[in-house]
Order: C-alpha cells, then structure tokens, then sequence
C-alpha cells in the first residue's frame, strides 16, 4: 500500500534520554503488535524498523526526557509534526531516574563519568516532556504498563478520553487482597501515595513499593513520610525513596527534600 | 557516492537529514583507501556512575536495570554480584538456580527480539518486522511467541518482565510458588522447538563470506554454559575473576562518544557476545544445543559476525533447555534472600548479558552506601572492534552505491547487537574524500 493511499491513522515512536523499556512495552504487545500495525501505520518507529515516513503523524508516542540542547530543539519539530503527543513513562513525564543531577551539580556528573567533560555536551537538568512542550496525555510508570498502553492508544485514535485509573496502589492491594505491608509488617511502602496501574505488583512478592508510577493525583506524601518515620525509618532513607523514577514529580521531589539531611554545622 | 568527481568533499548518505539520529557513521578516505572510520554514539548521557553514589548498596540492582529495559536482569544480576562479593556473601545453590532461571528467560526474549524483529529483517532485504510478517507471517509469529515465553518466565520469576521487581541483593523478595514454576513447563517445550526450528530457519540465510580475527572474551565455566557467574576468559588464555578482569579492562573517552571505548591492556580491543561465549564454551552446551549447532555448520567457534544469528539461535535453544531443567529442579530457596552485612570494601560482579559481559564494580563505605561505582556495558566494551568491523565493510564496499553500502554498515553493527537504540537508528554515513 502505497502512502498516499493509505488511510490508516499514522502512530510514531520518538525517543529521548531513556532505556527503551518503555517502547519495549509496545513490542510486548506481542499479538496486539500485528494487529495494531495493521489497524495504525507505524510511520516512525526507529525501534522497530528501518523505514521512516515523514510526519505529520496522528499520534506521537514520546519516551525518555530532555537532556541535551539538541533534544531540546528536536522535541519542538515533534510536537509540531504530531496531532496528538502522548508521553510515556517516568523518564517522559517526571525526568526519569537520570533527573537526580537535578539535586546536583551536572559538573559534578560528567567529572565523575567522563575523564574529558569537555567532549560532552549536555544540559545541567533532565526534564519532562510537558516542559517543553503541550503534552496530550501522559502514561506513569517506569516501565508504563502495556495494557494501559494499548488503551492509550486506542482512546487516542478514537477521540475518547483512556479509561486510566487515578486511584492508588493500596487501593490495588485492597482489590487482589494482599496483606498491607505497612500494617503488618512495618515495611517501607509507598503504595498510599503512589499512582495505581502496575496491579500491585510488589506488595504481591513482599515488597513495598518503591513509587515507580509516581505520586497518585491526591499523594499526601507527609502523612506517609511521618507514619514510616514513627515505624523506624530513618529521615535519609526517607529521602532517598522518594528519590528514585520519579523524583522529578512536584510531591515526591518535595518530600524527599523535605526529609533530606541536613549538612550539620 | 560518486567515484572520483567528489575527492575533496564531505558526502552524507543516509535520510539523516531529518531529526532523530543516534547513531553516525563517519569514514574518511585518501587516495581511494579508507583512512579513518568512526561510529558516533550520541546517546544522552544519563550519569549512572554519578547517580549511584550516597545510595544504599540494596538501592543498586533496581537503578542499574534502568540502563536498559531490553536486558535489566543482566544489570540487577551484576550488581547483585558485586555487592554479595563487596560484603563476602554466599548465597544458597537454590537462589543461584532460581536467578540462572530468570536470566535464561531475559536471554529467551532479547534473542528472540533481535533474531526476528531487528536481524532477519536484513537478509531479506526488508526495513522491518512487519514486512517481514507480511512475507512470512509464521516466523515472525514464531518469533513472537518465544519471545511471550521468555517474557513470561521473567514475569514468573521477576514479576514482570521489564525491569522486574522480585530481585534483590542476596536473592528474591518472595520464592514464586512450586506450582507457578511448573507452569513454566509446558510453554518452555514448546519454544525449545520454536528454538530449534529458529536454528534451521537462520542457519537457511545467505552470509557474506568473511571472518575476522578477533580477540574473544567472555565468562568461562568448564561445568557449564556461563549465564549468571563464572570466571572471566578470552580467546588468548586469559583466567581471572571479574575484580582481576576490572584492572585488565582499560575504558578510554573518544571525542566522538559518550560511550567509553574498552580495551584490554596490552592486547588491545577485543569481542565480547554470543560468538564469544561460543566460542569460549561451546563444549559446555548440552546434548540438545550442541547437535542444533553443529546441524547449523558450527563448529566450535564462529568468526563470522554475520552468522551472530546463528550463535544467538542456539544460545535460545539452549536457555530454553536449561531454564526446563531449572523448572523440573526446581525447589524455593528458604529464606528467598541471604542477609548481606555492609562493610567498607570493594566487589565487582560479571554475568552475560544477551549482548556480552557486563561488569559491575562498586566501593562501598561503611554504612553500606556507595563510594562509587563503575559500570561496563557490553556495547562499549565492543565499540572500538565495531569500527574494526566497519573498516573492514567499507575498504571492500567503496564501490558499492550509497544506499547499499550504508545498509550494510548497519548490518555491521546489527550483527553485534548493541544497545537497542544504536541498533536500528538509520546511520548517518558519511565520507569524506581528500
Ligand atoms: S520510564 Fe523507566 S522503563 Fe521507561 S524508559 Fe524511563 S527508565 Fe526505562
Ligand atoms: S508496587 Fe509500586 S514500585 Fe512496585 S511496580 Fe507497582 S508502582 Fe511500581
């Protein structure tokens, strides 16, 4: 089928700073994989394939953030070439675990990395797509979860709002009956504050959760730091989880340095 | 290209011209013989080296494994690694199955992934899966549905299958149920011939006839296949552990990079990968991978980069023969975890990740937090051999027209798999005539 002749909606994957686990979530679609390639023409996918179409696409799906000037300007030509832009994952909406420089200095980050700073150029800050340009919709999680993916996806090319949850993870620890860690064992978790999707995932195998969705729309992100606090943790380690994915998120960046140590003097 | 008329100009190939583009190809010639080849990586940099220090050491296997969604487990099971050897850990036999199982399945799905969607493509001359599919739809069926199963041993094992959540150091937050695992049966046997029809199906492709010299490193275990430990080898006798081979192994800043380039001091660049694990351990496969080898036309080492395609399909076969063997062996380690005691100290850690050997080294201070940490990835330890790759391609290729010499360098650098992104980027070839 020739370009011209195709009418299928036109879908393009763009990637920023990142690791691909996001857009892997869409080759993980597996079986959805050829159905949606026959129901969407996947114009630019550089995952995937050789060939690239030039925009515009009906709909941009966006991983990774921006952390170089280049990609500063290239995220601009993006938007402009898309209809839709949706971003995916903690790197695209939050600044992703690469957003720690933000609490430091990026001298001190490429000197630690690289013997010859001066080979590199790169912006002192990671941050969210939404930043730079009008965002359409943003998926959470690092990695996204397909499903939602998938739904995304199709909401998006037929013009209706995606059936998201905006609930927590505890509420998905209710659902599938796993026994709150919090009150039963004492166990750092951040499933109260944390955005829902993953299905829970960690408490299932004992663990509390570590945030990787990012905050839930309503987070009271000091009631859980004080709750975990009176349970024995310490300020730092505090600090340090809601300093990981998704630090860049406005209610965890604040909460950790809300519980960051202070230098003593 | 056009020969002769250009001598003095820059020429880029390529549909680069548009804006995304990770990767370029820059090859200088004089007097019609290739004079320079560089393979610029602009991957932003993300500063994990930096990112590491102050945190705790049980902080470390979840933000390396965001390195690389393609292949997290290498990156946990690496730091795991380094922090059990940093603090003199031994974890139970029952820990280290249960890993080797979920590593087989990161293996089962990243060479499914780049057999089928990202390697085949180009022996047939086509731009991507979905044409393939369009041409033969079983394969590519085939070939997603062993990657399903790799997927769903680590979603058994890890929880989910992209950046797992069930790994920590000394172990597993929770041993999956005897029953979860023996599900894993069933669906194993069926890619194990899904495997081996992979083998006959790429071993039917046409190879360019080349064979390069190059040095081979990679884990070395005389008992068995290495996947998740090991000592360290190379082609040319090298036998030390992972902390002896992070003295060895000299990395280099390039101005064209901001990936570090890797050689071994004194010998220079060197391979690391499935054709070097192959070649390392080939008498170590079982019964079932060897025959589908040497059905192949293996023989006990491959130096054909081509043929990487090969290797990579009998290196499925075998994950999903051992990971059967690890399900039918299977018993949940009790407690999932050993307890590591901080300490103020060094560890380096090495497994094969799908793509070749990963090192982790981390300092740790007392209070068990990272001093610093060093991370070496497998595709900038094979950068510098790439362009040795490339070289090779161009000098016997500058008669080729554009396009096609273009399209057979990214072959060149397909062929070894590197981090996904640099992988399928269009190159952005350019050559330069003096
Ligand atoms: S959000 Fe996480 S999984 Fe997604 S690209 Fe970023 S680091 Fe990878
Ligand atoms: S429980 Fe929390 S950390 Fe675990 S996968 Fe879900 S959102 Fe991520």
């Amino acid at each position: 089928m020739s370009a011209a002749s195709d009418r299928r909606p036109t879908l393009a994957v763009w990637k920023f700073a990142s690791c691909d686990g996001c857009q892997l979530s869409l080759l993980d679609c597996e079986e959805e994989l050829l159905a949606v390639a026959g129901a969407v023409h996947i114009a630019q996918f550089t995952e995937m394939s050789r060939a690239a179409v030039e925009g515009p696409y009906d709909l941009s799906l966006v991983e990774g953030s921006i952390t170089t000037y280049e990609d500063a300007a290239r995220i601009q030509e993006v938007r402009r070439a898309s209809h839709r832009l949706v971003t995916i994952g903690a790197c695209a909406t939050a600044g992703g675990i690469q957003g720690l420089r933000n609490f430091a200095s990026a001298g001190e980050y490429i000197a630690t990395v690289y013997a010859r700073p001066d080979y590199i150029s790169t912006l002192a800050t990671s941050t969210p797509i939404a930043a730079h340009v009008p965002v359409d919709f943003e998926l959470h999680g690092c990695p996204i979860d397909r499903h939602q993916l998938l739904e995304v996806i199709l909401a998006q090319l037929a013009g209706r709002s995606p059936r998201i949850p905006s609930h927590s993870v505890c509420q998905e620890c209710k659902a599938r009956d796993t026994v709150c860690l919090l009150v039963s064992r004492r166990a750092p978790c951040l499933g109260p504050v944390t955005r829902a999707g993953c299905g829970a995932l960690c408490p299932a195998v004992d663990r509390g959760c570590f945030g990787c969705f990012g905050p839930a729309e309503t987070a009271n992100t000091a009631s859980l730091a004080g709750r975990l606090l009176e349970d024995g943790a310490r300020r730092v380690d505090v600090s340090r989880l809601f300093r990981t994915f998704n630090a860049g998120a406005p209610a965890f960046r604040e909460e950790s340095l809300a519980n960051e140590p202070r230098p003593t003097r | 290209m056009s020969h002769g008329r250009h001598a003095d100009r820059d020429i880029g190939v390529g549909a680069l011209a548009r804006v995304e583009g990770e990767g370029g190809l820059h090859v200088t010639v004089r007097d019609g013989a290739v004079e320079t080849v560089t393979l610029d990586i602009f991957e932003p940099p993300r500063f994990f080296e930096a990112l590491l220090r102050g945190r705790r050491l049980d902080e470390a296997p979840d933000i390396t494994a965001r390195i690389c969604g393609i292949c997290p487990v290498a990156y946990q099971m690496s730091a795991c690694a380094a922090m059990e050897d940093a603090c003199a850990t031994t974890v139970d036999e029952k820990v280290t199955a249960l890993r080797r199982l979920l590593y087989c399945g990161e293996w089962i799905q990243s060479h499914a992934l780049h057999v089928y969607l990202l390697h085949a493509p180009d022996f047939f001359g086509l731009a991507d899966a979905v044409e393939l599919a369009e041409l033969d739809r079983a394969a590519v069926e085939r070939g997603l549905r062993l990657k399903r199963v790799g997927n769903l041993v680590m979603e058994t094992v890890g929880g989910r299958a992209v950046h797992p959540v069930n790994v920590r150091v000394g172990g597993f937050w929770r041993a999956p149920s005897p029953d979860a695992i023996a599900a894993l049966a069933e669906p194993l046997r069926r890619a194990r011939d899904a495997a081996l029809e992979t083998v006959s199906w790429v071993a039917g492709f046409e190879f360019p006839d080349v064979e390069a010299d190059y040095l081979f490193v990679a884990l070395h275990d005389p008992d068995r296949y290495p996947i998740e430990s090991g000592r360290v080898g190379s082609s040319a006798g090298l036998d030390t552990s992972p902390a002896g081979f992070a003295e060895l192994a000299v990395e280099e800043q390039v101005p064209h990079s901001t990936a570090l380039h890797a050689r071994l001091d004194g010998q220079g660049h060197y391979l690391t990968g499935p054709l070097a694990r192959y070649a390392l351990n080939s008498a170590a496969l079982p019964e079932l991978a060897r025959q589908a080898a040497s059905a192949a036309g293996l023989g006990a080492a491959c130096r054909n980069p081509f043929k990487s395609i090969v290797v990579r399909a009998v290196e499925i076969v075998f994950a999903c023969d051992e990971a059967l063997r690890l399900v039918e062996a299977y018993e949940p380690p009790e407690p999932p975890a050993a307890t590591l005691v901080p300490r103020a100290a060094t560890g380096a850690g090495a497994t094969e990740a799908p793509r070749g050997l990963l090192l982790h080294r981390y300092e740790l201070a007392a209070d068990g937090t990272i001093a610093s940490a060093r991370i070496m990835p497998p595709t900038s330890q094979n950068q510098a051999t790439i362009e040795d790759d490339l070289r090779l391609v161009v000098s016997s290729g500058l008669d080729l027209p554009e396009e096609q010499l273009t399209w057979r360098c990214e072959q060149t650098v397909r062929n070894h798999d590197p981090c996904i992104s640099c992988s399928t980027h269009f190159l952005d070839l350019t050559v330069e005539r003096r």
